[in-house]
């Protein structure tokens, strides 16, 4: 599967990491729901972590979209709430 | 995969909003290619106003480094002196000038990352849209409009989700800079209007001012102790111990004697020699 860090870039991550993936988002997702701002830094951080450790970058030229889509290292929740939004973040 | 895959959705729909409003894709491949040119030079003027916002606060971090050296030796010339007081005060607004410079550099670096960021994309963003411009010509040369909609859909949601991205983070950086140019233009101000000229710019030095006054004190003292010994008066020497200025003090008696307006009228009268200087310190002190 191809996975975006926005600004950073697209990488292929196997398969097989889904699971683990997962379970890194829900954490994300469960802080966020919280408004714990400490516990939504480290989650973010930690599934940034596991996909660049485990995913080949792309070639820049790459056209492809993205199976799953990862917010900015530096997003604050509510970036990141918003992105999750129609009428969010993104232009266009 | 709540929020990755919440993400990616919204990109998606947003890419297939797009693509369902055309009804030959060819042609929006066209339009779809301006607005990526557009998005190109928009993160290029984006990576040259960072790099100019950048250059600003590195000028002034300059700046406040100059001050601080400046006040710095001015606290030595002062202690050199014999003025602790202000040795202290030098040093405080020191303190002060390194807090403020403490800010500038974190603001330096948040800048130079955010350059480097909008460099990356800016050059991201160029290999994409090259890579579509080929696909969009091959296209646009070898299929029907029907055909060419199912080609178009994969090449046309990767532009855009990459122009997604990319045209967030020049927003993000355009806010950041914003931010960061106000603070700097209030610190531009405070540079050109003299409140930071109060602690050590040249036209109202105020430490330099009494540093200055330390010299020319040292002659009031003198004088003041001439005075004395031409009145006749024992006093003065009880207070001024400084037998190797006996002789100049002659000589200078006669100065003062004609020009006796130069002096404050109290002072001559005065039972001990007045330190102008030193007695506001002391005051502070206690």
């Amino acid at each position: 599967m191809i996975i975006r860090i926005m600004s950073e870039g697209q990488l292929a991550v196997d398969d097989s990491m889904t699971r683990e993936l997962n379970v890194l988002d829900g954490e994300l997702d469960a802080a966020l729901k919280e408004g714990d701002e400490a516990a939504f830094r480290s989650a973010l951080g930690a599934l940034l972590a596991k996909v660049r450790a485990v995913g080949a970058p792309l070639p820049a030229d790459t056209l492809h979209s993205s199976d799953l889509i990862l917010p900015p290292a530096d997003a604050t929740m509510r970036e990141v709430r918003d992105l999750m939004n129609e009428d969010g973040l993104i232009p266009g | 995969m709540s929020v990755m895959k919440r993400v990616s959705m919204i990109f998606k729909a947003k890419a297939n909003k797009a693509l369902d409003k055309m009804e030959d894709p060819r042609e929006t491949l066209d339009y779809s290619y301006s607005r990526q040119i557009e998005l190109l030079t928009k993160v290029r003027r984006g990576v040259a106003d960072v790099a100019t916002s950048r250059k600003r606060v590195e000028l002034q971090m300059n700046q406040l480094q100059k001050q601080q050296s400046k006040l710095d030796n001015q606290a030595r010339q002062a202690l050199g002196g014999g003025r602790e007081d202000l040795a202290r005060e030098a040093l405080s607004r020191k303190a002060a000038v390194q807090t403020q410079l403490n800010d500038l550099q974190g603001q330096y670096a948040s800048l130079q990352a955010e350059e480097e960021k909008l460099t990356r994309a800016s050059q991201g963003l160029q290999a994409k849209v090259e890579a579509f411009r080929t696909q969009k010509e091959t296209i646009k040369a070898t299929y029907t409009a029907a055909e060419a909609q199912t080609r178009i859909g994969e090449a046309f949601s990767g532009i855009s989700e990459e122009m997604g991205d990319v045209g967030m983070a020049v927003q993000r950086a355009q806010d950041k800079t914003a931010q960061m140019q106000a603070r700097a233009g209030a610190i531009d101000e405070l540079l050109a209007s003299g409140a930071l000229d109060d602690v050590t710019g040249p036209p109202r030095d105020d430490i330099q001012a009494e540093l200055d006054q330390m010299s020319s004190g040292d002659v009031d003292l003198e004088l003041e102790k001439l005075k004395g010994e031409i009145a006749g008066g024992e006093a003065p020497r009880q207070i001024e111990g400084a037998p190797g200025q006996a002789g100049q003090a002659g000589q200078a008696a006669a100065t003062v004697q004609q020009a006796p307006s130069a002096q404050p009228p109290e002072q001559p009268s005065a039972p001990t020699p007045a330190r102008p200087a030193d007695q506001p310190a002391a005051g502070e002190d206690s």
